[in-house]
């Protein structure tokens, strides 16, 4: 017999059998669904931090010169290390500054929540930075209102702002905030740029930061005398990158005076580097979230293993006029084995289509982006076939194995 | 011995009553018998083990069977004409003996083999019509060839020509529900009939039908039987039995006569 001549058999069957059908889907349904929307937002998650979490925060071929590393899951012991290395210091940035080739970018940058307030508005603490270098080429900033800080403004530490889009809404709601005054730590800045829109991370706004020069009152507010939070590194290359941070840990190694047999009390990390944290937890998940989908697929399995069994017993009789008239082992091994299967990937299909609408729905709903990859389609309906087969092979062979007198007899 | 049977039995006929006699035809176990048998069976025994207790269905049955013959197996319910049917149609394997069909030792063909015989070389009618019950007339005719690997075109063909052989080119796409019962085992003929096989078996076709749709039914055999088709036919009717130009009575497992219908009739008339 022929697989379509089997196909076309599972469709009559289960045409008949439309209730028993449905509930047969039921698990590898459910279990497809979150397959998908689980792959699905660790999916998005995962392209998002790719594409622009870890490019907004740190860039292309762009590293961070820091004391730790931003984002990770240090241990205890690693953090007691971490907070007794030596700070880093304008000085450091100075001679890592000098160092560099000329092509190289550079930006040095603090930051932390600071009061803020305007005539408008009530005081809020909010993150402030102080900046110097290139820190608006480096992150790219567009603006969409005013002017960035102009690299003069930036030495002579004169007292302007560049805001977020969020912070002109709250403190000039409704007004034009450019050349309108914004005092941060107490200090009044004129405002004379607002930034373009940035959106937000998971929930978090990428439009609540006022920036200020590094040579301006800020900086004492956010850091001791001479410190910084870190310094940004961009080259116009990922080679001239590696290139320049080898040049950096060796003017940092030589500034903290290390011997040659210790580590590094710094770190220079990359977009590479912080996302290895990232692929940490995206491992955990997508094991979290393979778990939940596999026992509704073993529900799923047992439920059509069940059912099988159930349809072999109840058309014994069929099996057995059919063997009567020549149908082999394998024949009938392939007709229940087929029904199973088409049972299954029906259910993985529908599985898949409401994957899709559930994580779009928790895409839509909440901060999470989803995206639904190929693969996980390819996967899901992959799934639901091996399940099919896995739960009619016994039964199926039961059925082939069934002596046609005995069979025949049957009611 | 009747001049007339000498005369129809000439050497090697299996329509001869002595023992002595058949041996000649069936001849020694082993070897395997000459083209003109479909059927030869030495020996053919069919023991069942009902949990400790062997009931012996049949106890050594020779049997040989010419192409193109018509033969009635007749007996007292219980005497194992279904045992034999079952044997002979390939359904069942025998506990010992053996048993040829056209040159092919069946009774050591495994599973799958004997799958392949029953499709290929029997038509096999039930009393009971076993007719697929979702699948319309035509499917059902059509089922021997999807198991044969007949393309699905030339199936469909070969379907609705058996269909319209046995009067029923009109009731293709009707369910066996929707058939009455003479209908039903027609369709079931066209369905024993559409793969052309070298024997035609009927245990009891008739058994759950009326008189006059009996009477249609054996009609169909007759005419089979007349076109040249070996049918071999199960009943417990001997007017039945008289459309046969042959006819073996089995009793308890064993062959208690095996002749040509006008010896048959003769006896049950005198
Ligand atoms: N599957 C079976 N298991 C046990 N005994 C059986 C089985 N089939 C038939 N028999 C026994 O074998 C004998 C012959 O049965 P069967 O061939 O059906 O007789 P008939 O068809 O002549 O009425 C009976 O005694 C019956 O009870
Ligand atoms: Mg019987």
């Amino acid at each position: 017999m022929h697989l379509l001549d089997a196909v076309r058999l599972a469709f009559q069957t289960l045409r008949v059998q439309k209730l028993k059908s449905f509930f047969t889907l039921a698990g590898v349904t459910i279990g497809v669904m979150f397959l998908i929307a689980v792959v699905s937002i660790v999916e998005g998650m995962s392209s998002y931090m790719e594409n622009d979490f870890v490019a907004k925060l740190i860039g292309v071929n762009t590293f961070q010169l820091r004391r730790f590393p931003m984002i990770s899951d240090a241990s205890e012991s690693e953090w007691r290390e971490w907070v007794r290395r030596p700070r880093i210091t304008f000085d450091d940035a100075r001679e890592v500054a000098a160092a560099l080739p000329e092509e190289a970018l550079w930006s040095v940058e603090s930051s932390d929540n600071i009061p803020i307030e305007s005539r408008f508005s009530r005081p809020r603490a909010l993150e402030a930075t102080a900046i110097d270098g290139d820190y608006f080429r480096i992150r790219n900033m567009e603006i969409s209102l005013g002017r960035l800080i102009s690299p003069q403004e930036l030495t002579l530490g004169t007292r302007v702002a560049v805001i977020g889009e969020e912070i002109a809404t709250r403190f000039f709601p409704r007004l034009n905030p450019i050349g309108r005054t914004l005092k941060v730590g107490g200090t009044s800045y004129e405002v004379i740029g607002v930034a373009a829109k940035q959106g937000s991370i998971f929930g978090m706004s990428m439009d609540r930061f006022v920036i200020t020069s590094a040579n301006a009152p800020l900086q004492r507010l956010v850091n001791p005398h001479n410190l910084i939070d870190g310094m940004k590194i961009k080259m116009p290359t990922t080679d001239g990158m590696f290139e320049a941070r080898e040049t950096v840990r060796q003017v940092m190694r030589g500034r903290h005076k290390l011997r040659p047999s210790q580590k590094d009390n710094f770190v220079m990390e990359t977009s590479e580097s912080a996302l290895e944290f990232w692929r940490k937890i995206e491992g955990n998940l997508v094991i979290a979230g393979v778990i939940l989908p596999a026992i509704a697929l073993i529900v799923g399995a047992m439920v059509i293993m069940n059912i099988m069994l159930v349809a072999v017993s109840e058309r014994t009789r069929e099996i057995g006029i059919r063997k009567a008239i020549g149908a082999k082992y394998r024949d009938i091994l392939a007709q229940f084995l087929v029904e199973a299967t088409t049972l299954s990937i029906m259910g993985a299909a529908i599985g898949v289509a409401l994957g899709i609408i559930l994580s779009q729905t928790i895409a839509a709903l909440s901060p999470l982006p989803a995206a639904v990859a190929p693969w996980s389609i390819v996967a899901g309906i992959l799934v639901g076939a091996g399940v099919g087969v896995i739960a009619g092979v016994y039964p199926a062979s039961r059925a082939a194995r069934l002596d046609p007198i005995v069979a025949l007899r049957a009611e | 011995m009747t001049p007339g049977a000498t005369e129809i039995s000439g050497p090697g006929d299996p329509g001869l009553s002595t023992t002595a006699e058949r041996r000649i035809v069936i001849g020694d176990a082993g070897g395997a018998p000459d083209k003109e048998w479909v059927i030869v069976a030495r020996g053919l025994t069919r023991e069942y083990d009902m949990g400790g207790e062997i009931v012996r269905a049949l106890r050594g049955v020779d049997i040989a069977i010419r192409r193109n013959e018509y033969v009635a197996i007749m007996g007292p319910s219980g005497s194992g004409k279904s045992t034999l049917m079952n044997l002979v149609g390939c359904l069942d394997t025998p506990t010992a003996g053996e048993y040829w069909l056209n040159g092919m030792l069946v009774s050591e063909m495994n599973d799958d083999e004997l799958a392949r015989i029953r499709n290929r070389e029997i038509g096999f009618v039930f009393q009971t019509f076993n007719l697929l019950p979702r699948a319309s007339a035509l499917h059902n005719v059509e089922l021997p060839l999807v198991y044969g690997g007949v393309p699905a075109t030339e199936r469909r063909k070969r379907a609705a020509e058996a269909l319209d052989s046995v009067g029923l080119a009109d009731r293709k796409n009707h369910r066996p529900n929707e058939l009455s019962g003479g209908q039903r085992q027609r369709v079931a003929i066209a369905r024993a009939l559409v793969n052309r096989p070298s024997i035609l078996l009927a245990d009891e076709p008739t058994g759950n039908l009326d008189s006059t749709t009996s009477a249609e039914i054996m009609n169909v055999f007759e005419q089979l039987a007349a076109s040249g088709q070996t049918v071999i036919m199960v009943t417990h009717e001997a007017d039945i039995a008289a459309h046969a130009k042959r006819v073996v009575v089995l009793r308890d497992g064993m062959v208690e006569s095996d002749d040509r219908r006008e010896k048959f009739a003769t006896r049950m008339n005198g």
